[in-house]
């Protein structure tokens, strides 16, 4: 089985009547960095849970990495980091890192160097022994993205992983994702609605409305739009499906 | 380990939640405390009055804190007349207990603590008959309710608490964000379980400990089986709540199930006679666990009941547990379609 880190076939979700993702069929090739790009209320939280095996199509296929969605085997394999950050507060951040590690079953000298790890990756070294509670907006977001990186998986999906983190902070994450990407190898799902960030990636798929109206790299793109920047592509390519 | 990680934060977590510790551990005795000087404001002063009595018992009466009164010719008319709480007369063969019972608590407790000060003589002399001036012996409610208060405390804190802790981990979106890792939904139950299931335990110990050698509640039977009922409560509790905390949004609607799952439970717990209600009400107090858990706290304390005549009530409240556990893990697809 081939060179797909991520393949849906058809898939469709309803919540109440409503369409939320139309019939969609996406193919994510392994160690690429991909960007999920759409307006809020898009689907894009949902496709990812749809990938994570958390919610269940109404129809379709989804394949992760060898696995039928869903397995639970599979969540060992992919670092997940929810668009809000799900921390324990009154925990510090070294409890909730060695907490998470413990449920993908880390053994003990293991755990600890990946929690030194995920937390010098993020910048938190220094912050580890203070509560949640006190972190600032920006810390959280980096916690969560360690969490995300503690058991050392082979596909992240990071739902929106950079809203407020300051400037200098988002090029530094950015420049890790590459480099996991590049050095390690790994499959990295990012959504965004930053269009600077969609530049970076190798490959992207728009969503609107629950339609992929484009897929395709970011150069590949623009030139198709005749577009300048993203913002343009996005605005062209949104006008074309509506 | 996955279990024991979830124990261990569960830990973590209420060590360093000060205030609800506080919740969990001196709210309850400070309500019982509260309840139990309301209902007993006056029983420490109880008047005896003993014919023919032998100076050793009148010593011992006495020393029990009794106001005893000596008088060797008196009638049920003057005991009537002058309101003495009660009136114990040495016949030859037999000894009789004369009780007022105008208030039937203080009858209630009179007649306990005289049989505790008698227990070592009344064997080996001769037999106690208990008669009473008005009404009869089952006129006191409070003793049938009092051991049903621990159980309901119990019940009602533990059930606040994990409802509470279960929905700040639902609406925070760790729960979800717990259930994006390998982990079993089982796993995660029996981690809620055990994890506030170790603080429910210290709380009813502490409550049973506080009610029964603090402010003296009745207790007949063993402590261990009124621990043992409290903790299968405990159990039910927690289970509920956490199941309830499903379908609540917020903290203010958790607050909700309050007079719906909890009031409700105490009308049928034993401060109402049931045997008067009509039969449909009684059978809505099947349902309802601490119907079970007020039957078997008040057959151990008030009756003395020995495990064997407790156990049906026990299993009855082990089912409810496991029926709840179960709904719980079902209930957490919501998060996670396996």
């Amino acid at each position: 089985m081939g060179i797909n880190a991520i393949s849906l076939n058809s898939i469709e979700k309803r919540f109440h009547q409503k369409q939320v993702i139309a019939p969609l069929s996406l193919e994510i090739p392994k160690g690429q960095l991909i960007g999920l790009l759409g307006p809020s209320g898009c689907g894009k939280t949902t496709l990812i849970k749809m990938i994570m095996g958390m919610i269940k199509p109404d129809n379709g296929h989804i394949q992760v990495l060898n696995y039928t969605v869903p397995h639970k085997q599979l969540l060992t394999d992919i670092g997940y980091m929810a668009q809000s950050d799900a921390l324990y507060l009154d925990l510090t951040g070294e409890e909730n890192l060695h907490f998470f590690a413990k449920l993908y079953r880390l053994p003990k000298k293991e755990r600890a160097e990946r929690v030194n790890y995920a937390a010098s990756l993020v910048h938190l070294t220094d912050d580890l022994t203070s509560k949640v509670l006190n972190y600032s907006g920006g810390m959280k977001r980096r916690l969560s993205l360690a969490i995300a990186l503690i058991q050392n998986p082979k596909l992240l999906i990071l739902d929106e992983p950079t809203v407020g983190i300051d400037p200098v902070l988002k090029k530094e994450i950015w420049q890790e994702l590459i480099r996991l990407k590049n050095e390690e190898h790994k499959t990295i799902l990012v959504t965004t609605h930053a269009m600077d960030e969609a530049e970076r990636c190798d490959q992207l798929a728009m969503l609107r409305n629950g339609h992929i109206i484009a897929h395709g790299t970011p150069d590949d793109l623009k030139a198709h739009y005749q577009a300048k920047d993203f913002d343009e592509v996005f605005l062209k390519a949104g006008g074309e499906a509506l | 380990m996955r279990i024991g990680a979830i124990v261990t934060r569960i830990m973590q977590q209420m060590i360093r939640d000060k205030r609800t510790l506080a919740l969990l551990f001196f709210a309850p005795l400070l309500v019982l405390s509260l309840m139990y000087f309301v209902f007993n404001s006056n029983e420490p002063d109880m008047t005896l009055v003993v014919s023919n009595g032998p100076t050793s018992i009148i010593e011992k009466l006495e020393w029990a804190d009794f106001h005893v009164i000596e008088k060797n010719d008196f009638s049920i008319d003057s005991l009537k007349d002058d309101k003495y709480d009660g009136w114990l007369a040495f016949h030859p063969t037999q000894l009789k207990l004369i009780l007022l019972n105008d208030d039937p608590s203080t009858a209630k407790a009179l007649k306990m603590k005289l049989s505790q000060v008698l227990q070592p003589e009344q064997s080996a002399m001769m037999k106690l008959t208990t008669d009473y001036v008005y009404g009869d012996e089952n006129t006191a409610i409070f003793d049938i309710f009092s051991p049903m208060l621990t159980g309901f405390f119990v019940f009602f804190f533990v059930f606040l608490i994990t409802g509470i802790a279960l929905l700040k981990e639902r609406t925070s979106g760790t729960l979800e964000r717990l259930l994006a890792t390998p982990i079993k939904r089982s796993e995660i139950v029996a981690g809620y379980i055990i994890g506030y299931g170790l603080f429910a335990l210290l709380q009813t110990t502490i409550i049973v400990l506080f009610g029964v050698y603090v402010l003296d509640i009745v207790h007949v039977g063993s402590i261990w089986l009124v621990l043992l009922i409290n903790i299968v409560v405990a159990l039910v509790s927690l289970s509920l709540g956490a199941l309830l905390s499903s379908f609540a949004a917020s903290e203010f609607q958790m607050m909700q199930f309050i007079p719906l799952v909890i009031i409700p439970q105490i009308f049928f717990s034993g401060i109402f006679p049931l045997d008067n209600m009509v039969e449909w009400l009684q059978n809505i107090g099947r349902i309802m666990p601490l119907y079970y858990a007020a039957d078997a706290l008040n057959g151990v304390m008030y009756k003395g009941y020995s495990f064997s005549e407790i156990l049906a009530d026990l299993a009855v409240l082990a089912c409810f547990a496991l029926v709840f556990i179960t709904l719980n893990i079902i209930s957490l697809k919501k998060y996670r379609s396996l």
